[in-house]
């Protein structure tokens, strides 16, 4: 064999088909390849619409939150509704399972056998027993703690930290009568439906919790 | 498992490792390696997505006892 047949990658640009067929084959290549390196690059967005204020309902958005910002995503959480409450400088939450049926109602405490039994509540019980939704709520708090999962509390500092953008509704303030200065001065922006949507319009992912 | 620091997560739930393994990667010049120690089998996935989302590598990802023992080194 001589070296003149020895097979050498051919390293210069390659000339473009002439033929209809071979370009077209070849634009779509190039323009998959394009599309693949401009996905790799961007930046991904996280949309979240947080309409909810008791403790139950405040994990799922604190927690996807300030995930999306640990993977560098860009996250920001809109309040509205009793979502507000979970940006009040006084965070006073809490759950209760009274019109909540799946809230599994189990000991903090006790002998893991006790621990593990679910004792539902009556709604009798639940609506009418003085201090019962403080007590659910604390026992909710004991568990939480237990089990070594983090407090709303904590979750908000991190998404504060992590630079999530929290969004805050403005018609709310003005319906049930609050005041700028009952919330937490890390919020964003105070803003409407229409400022909300063009911030949500190239969300990746846009959840309603 | 040899590594420049290490961040003892064990006891604590999802999302909080990831959270902190973040925080302490932050702080780290890149090609420098993070060994995370957790309690939560949940972490096992989570710290597969995690790394591949951000570009750090996992090195390595075992059981050693009851803990879950996580190598990752910054990219």
């Amino acid at each position: 064999m001589s070296l003149a047949k020895l097979q050498v990658p051919d390293r210069r640009p390659q000339p473009l088909p002439t033929d209809m067929a071979s370009l077209e084959a070849w634009f779509d290549r190039r323009l998959e390849e394009q599309l693949a390196q401009r996905a790799a690059a961007k930046t991904r967005s996280l949309a979240i619409i947080a309409t909810k204020g008791t403790m139950d309902m405040a994990y799922p958005p604190f927690i996807l939150a300030s995930t999306a910002a640990a993977l560098g995503w860009k996250a920001s959480i809109f309040f509205t509704f009793y979502g507000l409450e979970l940006l009040k400088k006084d965070l006073s939450i809490k759950v209760s399972p009274l019109g909540n049926p799946a809230m599994p109602m189990k000991l903090p405490f006790g002998p893991q056998w006790l621990r593990q039994m679910n004792l539902p509540i009556p709604n009798l019980v639940a609506g009418n027993m003085p201090g019962f939704e403080s007590m659910a709520t604390t026992m909710m708090e004991q568990t939480v703690k237990s089990k070594g999962v983090a407090s709303i509390k904590e979750l908000r500092d991190i998404c504060i930290e992590s630079e999530v953008r929290l969004l805050a509704c403005q018609m709310t303030v003005d319906l049930f009568s609050y005041r700028q200065d009952e919330f937490i001065p890390e919020i964003a922006e105070w803003i409407g439906a229409t400022s909300y949507l063009a911030e949500a319009q190239n969300a990746d992912v846009c959840l309603f919790v | 498992m040899e590594a420049n620091q290490t961040l003892d997560a064990r006891g604590l739930n999802c999302p909080l490792p990831i959270l902190r393994a973040k925080k302490a990667l932050n702080g780290m010049p890149a090609g420098d390696t993070l060994k995370v120690v957790s309690t939560d089998p949940g972490s096992v996935k989570d710290m597969e997505a995690f790394c591949a989302q951000t570009g750090n590598t996992l090195l390595a990802s075992q059981l050693a006892g009851s803990n879950f023992e996580f190598l990752i080194r910054k990219s």
